[in-house]
């Protein structure tokens, strides 16, 4: 079988390949900003002469920027996008919906509908506090939207899903607006917190989001075989043994506590979860056993990325990591409409 | 199969008259004018219905002449302006690209209005009254009119037949796309703009009927009325394009122009609707196809969309002014209702297709 040991090989050597892209998107991150700084300053700050790293003290200005502002976006940069990424492949699979994404299905927008509600009626500030909120949004927005497609029986095609969500993400934006009219305090923090943005959180954000990104990212890999079998259709995969209902219970957790924690953390931040498995597929080929780590590097890629381009091209301003992305992802969403065959209603 | 009724003549004019729709329409026009009364007596003081109907045929005291003419009118005659607008604007959208779904709200062509009124709002502080208005309208036409041009142009290519133009579904899809980054455009400028600019433009954005005053009918009314007349002069057009590119080129309409000057006028209408009272969605999705089940027509019926997006627009304005503990701006009701419709619309036809 000398064909699979070198896909096998070919997989494991992109894998590395984009690890160490990975490892320069860290990296310019960190050292790039609305603020030039050199790198031999970026360099100090991280690694003091003479001390342990990330231990000196925290007195100079430039290692304020780079151990506070730079470090923890990067880091929430990191893991949104590896989450974003690894729940956009999944929604496409379980869809079978090369257009799916968790922010035109309306997931963001009942996560957002929720998290705004609690922080309007128990005046919540921190993540932590309306975290559980915009997971029961998002649950209950994924529930609806995947209900009304399935409905009839037949698999859905991929615009009335799309339809379904942009139906159910009208009808959550006029409840989330009913609430931001009534209460400044909430229009003030929604606002910001809609563009998506991984600026402004300190490092308390990262380790909040971490468990349910990690127990998502988990249950993501242990749905991948079942979702290969999925691929073949859901009666085939039912003769080879899979648990259909399981299956896409297992599926739809991990969707919510991935994109339902990246969301509550940094806001919705549309078409990374389209854009990226489409570029992971193109690399990999269906299989999502290599597809979900692959949409996960590339996520976390792509976001670094639009949101250090977002630093440099606005200077001295920013332009939030949320808008680069749309401006981004809209052309590559309309591309991919033009160019394939997709299934009318 | 009905037989076909004889034509009436008069001259070179000839129409079937259709005994049905017509009372529909009738039917409707009188719905909408009991809706507008009493929209006009709902408010801070109830006035009791007959008095609106005196006044409004020109009697009453100089008082209530005041409060209803001068104060609720112009908010009644925008809820029915706009109404109509969207109606009108669905209507013809939805005939010529052959695709129920195609309606300015959802292509993306309201929320692209959005971005140059929220634009102009942020940028001189002002809300949208006074002379702020104009600048408002004129910059949400702009806006609306570019995005339908760069969605048709993106749209635009081969299509299932082998022929160029624009795809129905195609078009749909590529304009949910551009409305989601266009949405990303308005929330970066609110998370720029001064809390109160901010807040305004939240109002605005949601669709409400507060601000309503002659300053913002005029512009909507004179796109509505525009719209109307070029309607009304392409009718035949209108009803060629129902059955298709091929079947109309074969009856003789120079149809690329026709259909861009009626989907110009649409739009625009749509765009200066939008002005007005911000973005209403759903409302030129759902009447043209209540009007066509409602009138059992094959195409979306243009009148009976009007009168049907008027009477949804009014009749949201009354319940969110009455059955509520709070008052509610008039796009919440819109949108809680009309996204439930579109997902009914949904669930339908997933059935029919499996069936």
């Amino acid at each position: 079988m000398p064909a699979v040991v070198t896909t096998r090989r070919r997989r494991l050597s992109g894998l590395l390949v984009l690890a160490v892209l990975l490892l320069c998107a860290v990296a310019a991150s960190i050292a790039l900003g609305s603020r030039a700084l050199s790198l031999a300053t970026v360099y100090d700050a991280l690694v003091c002469p003479g001390g342990l790293p990330l231990s000196c003290p925290a007195t100079d200005t430039a290692g304020q920027i780079v151990r506070e502002l730079r470090l923890p976006r990067t880091g929430l940069a990191l893991l949104t996008g590896l989450a974003l990424g690894m729940a956009g492949a999944l929604i496409q699979g379980y869809t079978r919906n090369p257009l799916a994404d968790a922010g035109l299905l309306g997931i963001n927008a009942g996560a957002a509908f929720l998290a705004t509600l609690s922080i309007s009626l128990f005046a919540f500030t921190a993540p932590t506090q309306y975290i559980w909120f915009a997971f029961a949004g998002a649950l209950l927005a994924g529930l609806i939207v995947f209900g009304v497609s399935a409905l009839g029986g037949g698999k859905a095609s991929p615009l009335s899903l799309v339809l379904a969500g942009a139906a159910l993400t009208a009808f959550l934006q006029a409840m989330t607006n009913i609430v931001v009219l009534q209460d400044n305090t909430a229009l003030d923090a929604y606002r910001f917190w809609v563009v998506g943005d991984v600026a402004g959180h300190d490092s308390s954000t990262l380790g909040q989001i971490l468990p349910f990104l990690l127990a998502g990212a988990v249950l993501a890999l242990i749905a991948a075989p079942g979702l290969n079998l999925l691929s073949l259709g859901d009666d085939v995969a039912q003769g080879l043994g899979v648990n259909l209902t399981r299956s896409r219970l297992i599926g739809l957790a991990a969707v919510v506590l991935l994109a339902g924690a990246a969301t509550a953390a940094v806001g919705p931040i549309a078409f990374l979860g389209l854009i990226v498995p489409h570029l992971a597929r193109a690399l990999t080929g269906p299989d999502y056993r290599w597809l979900l780590p692959y949409s996960g590097l590339l996520g976390a890629i792509v976001l670094l990325v639009a949101d250090t381009a977002g630093r440099l091209i606005a200077r001295p301003g920013e332009l939030q990591a949320g808008f680069t992305l749309a401006a981004l992802g809209a052309p590559f969403f309309i591309l991919l409409v033009r160019r394939r065959k997709l299934v009318t209603l | 199969m009905r037989a076909v009724r004889p034509p009436l003549r008069a001259g070179r004019f000839s129409a079937v008259l259709r005994i049905r729709p017509l009372l529909i329409v009738i039917g409707l026009a009188a719905v909408l004018f009991g809706l507008f009364a009493l929209d006009i007596a709902v408010g801070e003081v109830r006035i009791p219905l007959g008095r609106v109907l005196d006044v409004l045929g020109g009697g009453g005291t100089r008082a209530q002449r005041f409060v209803i003419m001068d104060s609720r009118l112009p908010r009644a005659l925008t809820a029915v302006v706009v109404g109509a607008a969207l109606g009108l604007a669905g209507a013809v959208t939805q005939s010529i690209l052959h695709n129920p779904l195609a309606s300015p709200d959802l292509l993306g062509v309201t929320t692209g209005a959005s971005v140059g009124a929220v634009a102009v709002m942020v940028g001189t502080g002002g809300v949208a009254t006074g002379a702020a208005a104009l600048g408002v309208s004129a910059a949400a036409l702009a806006g609306g009119l570019l995005t339908a041009v760069l969605i048709y142009l993106l749209a635009w290519g081969r299509t299932a037949t082998g022929d160029t133009g624009v795809m129905g579904f195609r078009l749909v899809l590529i304009g949910i796309g551009v409305n989601a980054a266009l949405l990303s455009v308005v929330s970066w400028q609110l998370s720029r703009a001064t809390l109160t600019d901010a807040a305004h433009a939240q109002q605005w954005l949601t669709g409400s009927l507060n601000a309503a005053d002659r300053s913002t009918l005029i512009p909507a009314a004179a796109g509505l009325g525009v719209a109307l007349l070029v309607t009304a002069g392409s009718a035949r057009t209108l009803a060629a394009l129902r059955f298709g590119a091929d079947t109309t080129r074969v009856l003789g309409v120079r149809i690329q122009t026709q259909q861009a000057i009626l989907l110009a006028a649409a739009v625009g209408c749509a765009a200066l609707a939008t002005a007005a009272v911000g973005p209403l969605s759903f409302v030129g999705l759902a009447a043209p196809q209540i009007a066509r089940r409602l009138l059992r027509t094959p195409g979306e019926p243009v009148v009976a969309s009007a009168l049907i997006g008027a009477i949804a627009v009014v009749g949201a304005d009354l319940l969110a002014r009455t059955v509520f503990p709070v008052a509610l701006p008039v796009g919440v009701v819109t949108a809680a209702v009309g996204g439930p419709f579109l997902l009914y619309l949904l669930v339908r036809a997933n059935r029919k297709a499996t069936l």
